[in-house]
């Protein structure tokens, strides 16, 4: 995983910044507008924007004033592409791995059930 | 049976992520599973991949590398070291994807146990992401908890709102 990855999981990785992505997918917004769900204060949500602006899963409009955000699919892609990847080869490896701990609790079964049988011939 | 659900979540103050998935084993012998080569081979990775070279050396401080080959005949590398060892419930070792050296993370493996059955869970932290984030998360995500994200679903639902 590249550094732009990092960078997107991290920024996901916190439930406002979730909720500022899921609020700019309706439509582009301005900072006091994503503030208003928040019981934040705007320098706050500023800085939640920041760090989803420097992982690149949002732009902002170059107007002064208002800054409008805006999402980025692009991040979006990279991040849901990089994550099936990482799916499919723990989710097989694990399928596998239910089989094989099957196989190996039944050989200690196996084992021990010998062990019991001898055990007892011995005495 | 259809195997289990492998969830990749996204947990305030966790980055990167954390995946869980429960299997039907006690947790001593998940731990072998993950810890020996002998083992390894006969499940890490997809069947198309075949793993030809294992390295563990299990001890805080030693090394552990595992080779792939895939059907066309490329070979690749995950590598690193590991960093502590609680038998059978916690391992805490670096990793690298050795085509991508400079992108090292860190994993906790923790192995919890309940009537039988044992939930896998792990956590990559990218150190970048561990420096960069670290004083943004302090100040701001005190006092958040409201709950964990799938990430892949949350990404996926991202993608189809647009």
């Amino acid at each position: 995983m590249d550094n732009e990855l990092d960078a997107t999981f991290g920024a996901l990785a916190d439930p406002t910044r979730r909720a500022i992505l899921a609020r700019l997918c309706r439509s582009d917004a301005a900072v006091l507008e994503l503030a208003e769900p928040f019981d934040m204060s705007q320098p706050a949500i500023s800085k939640h924007l920041k760090v989803l602006e420097r992982a690149g899963l949002i732009a902002r409009g170059r107007d002064a004033q208002r800054r409008p955000c805006r999402l980025e699919p692009r991040r979006l892609k990279q991040a849901a592409d990089w994550l099936g990847t990482y799916r499919q080869f723990w989710e097989a490896s694990y399928a596998r791995l239910d089989g094989y701990l099957l196989e190996l609790q039944a050989k200690e079964k196996t084992h021990d059930a010998k062990k019991t049988r001898n055990h007892r011939r011995a005495r | 049976m259809t195997p289990r659900k492998l969830e990749i979540i996204a947990e305030p103050g966790k980055t990167s992520f954390t995946t869980r998935r429960i299997v039907d084993a006690p947790r001593e012998l998940v731990f072998q599973a993950f810890t020996k080569c002998e083992h390894l081979k006969r499940w890490m990775g997809p069947r198309s991949l075949t793993m030809v070279s294992c390295e563990t050396d299990l001890r805080p401080g030693g090394r552990y590398r595992f080779v792939f080959r895939s059907p066309d005949g490329n070979e690749v590398g995950f590598s690193g070291e590991f960093r502590e060892i609680v038998r059978p419930e916690r391992i805490v070792r670096t990793f690298v994807y050795e085509p991508i050296p400079d992108a090292a993370a860190l994993e906790t493996l923790e192995l919890e146990e309940t009537d039988g059955r044992t939930t896998i869970r792990t956590t990559t932290v990218h150190k970048t992401v561990e420096n960069r984030d670290g004083h943004v998360g302090s100040g701001l995500e005190g006092g958040m908890s409201d709950g964990y994200a799938r990430l892949d679903e949350l990404l996926a639902g991202l993608l189809q709102a647009r």
